[in-house]
């Protein structure tokens, strides 16, 4: 018989005392060769600015692999946290990923996989961010493919130089597309 | 570019246990939970993967929340010990757990908490470990008190832990929170009773285990902690 899973819960409002140290903020040195900060703004329902909920990252390399450095050790990790400031925004500095593989044999467009947690969520909204300077990737992308037509670029973090923003609305217009993964 | 593999995806029964976004009885989820529809995602290797831990990732006094400073904090010791394990029962190895909690009056070290309970200069709440190769975990701590929150008149937390699993890939990290068997606060909990199901609830309550006390020195609970399991075929090509 198979044991039955544990419920999940909120990260509630006082996480911050453990699990948003410093040093997940950046997945690279600030400028480092390629550092990219992803940064933008929590909004609620209401379009009120959510402070204290916590973002986490996964993501490939610049060249596209998973097959990264166990935390604590120096390298790249692709994993990265932070939590929103005050005013609802949160920045994180890593690379670009590279394109990955999709099980089809082909592609994913460069995209960084997101969660977010938070008082008021009693289990993670799970995202993926991927770039407006990579159209022809993203138009080819199997899991973009799927999201509709008209929401496909709230899902696009909009780059210039070395930052690319992407704001998350939890709910209400401009809702940003969440998956059940 | 790594090399095109086909992929085992994990499971998606904890559709059936976990609460919905929207729980009208817990005031902060009215609006945080999304309303359209989540976008169903095929597994690919972004959602199997995940961060990886070294031995050097966390320091053996870091499971120890009593001895983090000056003196012992005041309260309740307890050992808090519990297993790791996946869907079929196998143990989630060198996984990385976290918790953080209130201490034995109630209060959280965070800048937010304004409860007027004392703090205590020797108790920051907050521990870390990783499991063993049979998925185990333990920690030593204090048992946390209750606390008033705002989410209705005279509403109260129970005593809980928080937890925090990364689990082996993006896809089961789990956050979550432990209560105390017995507690009466619990049935007017609205974070508690969003869990839909008194058998999956009962689920986030730990056990007390009168074989694993330690004589002369602490109680023991035990809290094991179930995450989903893998597919038994790669997702279609």
């Amino acid at each position: 018989m198979r044991p039955e899973l544990t419920p999940s819960s909120t990260v509630g409002p006082y996480f911050g005392i453990a699990l948003t140290p410093q040093e997940l903020t950046h997945l690279v040195a600030e400028g480092a060769a390629g550092a990219l900060a992803l940064t933008g703004t929590v909004t609620d329902g209401e379009g009120k600015p959510v402070p204290e909920a916590m973002i986490e990252i996964w993501q490939a390399d610049a060249a596209g692999s998973y097959q990264t450095a166990p935390l604590g050790e120096g390298g790249f990790t692709g994993f990265g946290r932070c939590h929103t400031n005050d005013d609802g925004s949160y920045r994180l500095v890593t690379v670009k990923p590279g394109v990955v593989p999709a099980p089809d044999g082909g592609t994913q467009a460069p995209h960084v996989n997101m969660a977010v947690f938070g008082a008021g969520l009693l289990k993670p909204l799970r995202t993926r961010v991927y770039f407006d300077d990579e159209p022809e990737a993203n138009a080819a992308d199997p899991v973009l493919a799927t999201v509709d037509e008209e929401r496909r670029s709230l899902l696009l973090a909009r780059v210039d130089g070395d930052t690319a923003r992407f704001d998350i609305r939890l709910q209400g217009e401009g809702e940003t597309p969440f998956f059940d993964a | 570019m790594a090399e095109t593999r086909d992929i085992i995806g994990y499971r998606r029964d904890h559709l059936e246990v976990d609460p919905p976004y929207l729980v009208p009885n817990y005031k902060s989820s009215r609006f945080r939970a999304p309303q359209q529809p989540l976008v169903s995602l095929k597994h690919t290797l972004s959602e199997v993967t995940g961060p990886v831990f070294g031995h050097r990732s966390v320091a053996k006094h870091e499971a120890d929340l009593t001895t983090q400073h000056a003196a012992p904090p005041i309260g309740q010791r307890i050992t808090l010990s519990g297993r790791v394990v996946d869907g079929d029962g196998r143990p989630v190895r060198n996984t990385l757990i976290e918790v953080w909690q209130a201490n034995s009056a109630g209060r959280y070290t965070h800048k937010w908490d304004r409860y007027e309970a004392p703090l205590d200069p020797n108790f920051g709440g907050v521990g870390r470990c990783l499991t063993d190769d049979e998925g185990r975990y333990e920690f030593v701590t204090i048992k946390p008190g209750p606390y008033p929150f705002g989410n209705h008149h005279n509403a109260w937390r129970p005593a809980h832990i928080h937890f925090s699993v990364l689990g082996p890939a993006f896809v089961t990290r789990m956050v979550t929170q432990m209560f105390f068997p017995g507690d009466p606060l619990l049935v007017q909990d609205p974070v508690f009773n969003s869990v839909p199901g008194e058998r999956a609830r009962s689920r986030l309550i730990c056990r007390f285990d009168l074989d694993a006390t330690i004589p002369d020195w602490a109680n023991a609970y035990i809290f094991d902690i179930v995450l989903r399991g893998r597919d038994t075929t790669p997702t279609e090509r």
